[in-house]
């Protein structure tokens, strides 16, 4: 199949979402239970990567700063812009592409193959409704808070790893902390967090939804929406630097 | 009524249905029959409106379904129940919110009276304490009942059967072909069973059509099909010696004598 041919059905997917709720009630059920799966579900991965994040980036940047007329407490300013720009938006919806984007496209798959989807279907519902859509608006909602949470955990992660090995201490690290911040930089970061999540979550939904075939195919389809998504996130974030932050 | 009307579908280069016409019988068991490769599996694919048909129409009362709008679609899919052939049960879901699932969807009962409908049909289908169980702890069989249950709560007005025997066991998928059979006739559903088993043609098969390479071969009643001429029928039909026997057997017993092509000492010995 043809990348266009591949981008039409996507697209065609995404159209088809929109439509009148079957059940209000129902849909509302299956966006909170979406929410917990993806936001609950991936909190503990989140949490573990960023707080380290945070501490490898504050010592590496420590080693590096070598020159005696940088004053240390720039390496929390460096910690906490390059937490806050790149690595808890980008870095974690990559892991979250692992994660909850394989999670999406399997799940998608074994009903697909196990005609649960057709099922859906038979009984009147409009299976990307009431599926697709709820996957990705939960992840609209709680990925861009999972990134807040990353560039709050990474910063703190930072000062723990640098005032512990004993580079500088917390005050100097909170004075860095608030040298120069240009809060751009937090709606730059929900900007990418915000499009990531719909990458992550639509990419696999769509591999998900259209498996043929049996658990060999819904594998298959997991793994290249994981590797379609993850291409996805860093060409957005290229284009998404170079028309933001220009 | 479900009309079907000189439908034709392909797969690139392939034709899979090529110009099929039939009439379901209303509040009876029609029963699609072929050979693996014939076509049934497209053809009720195409009835549900899983796939939409090259050419050709499937009416219900007398409407195209591939021809009215969405809001008009989901209007008659409310009215059709289905029995997949792996039965498709939601597996995070029990078998109560499984059976419950369409009723939270389209009605505005109480909860107690939803739950009140699912005993019911989880009662008609003759099962009992398996409410909260999940469908990786039932069997095939137990499977099957609580997707029909699933397909008769909404009390449909059609109901689609794909391969209701399929991985059962003989006695077992006689259980599922009698349930079929009571259920039509009782909730007078106009029924479409897709099957190769000879069990459910001769116990349930009101109506029967048999599809050959995509084509409707020959149209009849379970009591028409022992007496039929169509060469294809009875090498599908009666393909084993055994059934062979079974056939004169049962045309001895109804008319006095054997096809004509069969050697009654032969069987006598």
């Amino acid at each position: 199949m043809t990348l266009f041919t591949e981008f039409g059905r996507y697209l065609l997917m995404i159209k088809g979402m929109f439509s009148k709720p079957e059940n209000w009630k129902m849909y509302w059920k299956e966006l909170m239970h979406q929410c917990n799966e993806i936001g609950i579900g991936s909190l503990g991965i989140v949490v573990i990567i960023s707080f380290f994040m945070g501490a490898v980036s504050a010592l590496q940047t420590a080693y590096q700063l070598v020159s005696p007329v940088i004053p240390m407490s720039t390496v929390a300013q460096i910690v906490r812009d390059t937490v806050i720009l790149e690595f808890a938006p980008t870095l974690v919806c990559i892991v979250l592409a692992g994660v909850v984007g394989s999670k999406i496209a399997s799940e998608l798959g074994n009903m697909r193959v196990s005609e649960q989807i057709d099922a859906l279907e038979i009984m009147g519902i409009n299976t990307k409704a009431y599926l697709v859509l709820p996957k990705i608006l939960a992840s609209l909602i709680v990925i861009p808070l999972l990134v807040v949470i990353s560039a709050a955990l990474g910063i703190y992660g930072g000062q723990l790893a640098s005032t512990s090995a004993g580079i500088l201490s917390p005050a100097q690290y909170e004075t860095g902390l608030l040298q120069y911040f240009q809060p751009y930089n937090v709606f730059f970061a929900l900007v990418k967090a915000y499009t990531f999540s719909f990458l992550i979550s639509s990419i696999p939904a769509y591999y998900g939804y259209h498996v043929e075939g049996g658990a060999l195919e819904i594998g298959r389809s997991s793994t290249k929406s994981v590797v379609v998504s993850c291409v996805s996130i860093l060409g957005a974030d290229y284009v998404l630097a170079a028309i933001l932050l220009h | 009524m479900i009309e079907v009307k000189n439908i034709k579908k392909g797969f690139g280069e392939k034709t899979v249905l090529n110009g099929v016409s039939v009439t379901m019988q209303a509040g009876k068991c029609n029963l699609i029959i072929g050979a693996s490769g014939s076509g049934k599996t497209v053809f009720m694919k195409l009835m549900v409106g899983l796939m939409v048909p090259d050419q050709g129409e499937v009416c219900y009362d007398d409407k195209d379904f591939n021809k009215l709008n969405t809001e008009e679609k989901k209007e008659i899919r409310q009215q059709i129940g289905m029995l997949f052939q792996g039965s498709a049960l939601f597996d995070s879901l029990t078998v109560e919110q499984n059976i419950m699932f369409p009723l939270n969807m389209f009605t505005r009962d109480t909860h107690a009276q939803k739950l009140k409908r699912v005993n019911e049909v989880l009662e008609r289908v003759r099962l009992k304490d398996v409410n909260k169980k999940f469908p990786a702890e039932l069997s095939g069989g137990m499977k099957k009942r609580v997707g029909i249950a699933r397909a008769i709560v909404l009390n449909p007005k059609y109901l689609f059967v794909d391969e209701p025997n399929s991985g059962l066991d003989p006695e077992t998928s006689l259980v599922i072909d009698k349930l079929v059979k009571e259920i039509t006739t009782e909730y007078n559903i106009t029924t479409v069973v897709n099957t190769h088993d000879m069990n459910s043609v001769m116990e349930i098969g009101d109506h029967i059509i048999f599809m050959y390479q995509g084509k409707k071969e020959w149209e009849g009643s379970n009591k028409e099909i022992i007496f039929n001429k169509n060469e294809r029928l009875n090498e599908f039909i009666f393909a084993s010696e055994f059934l062979k026997d079974a056939k004169d057997m049962r045309m001895l017993e109804q008319t006095g004598k054997i096809d004509e092509n069969r050697d009654m000492d032969k069987m006598i010995k």
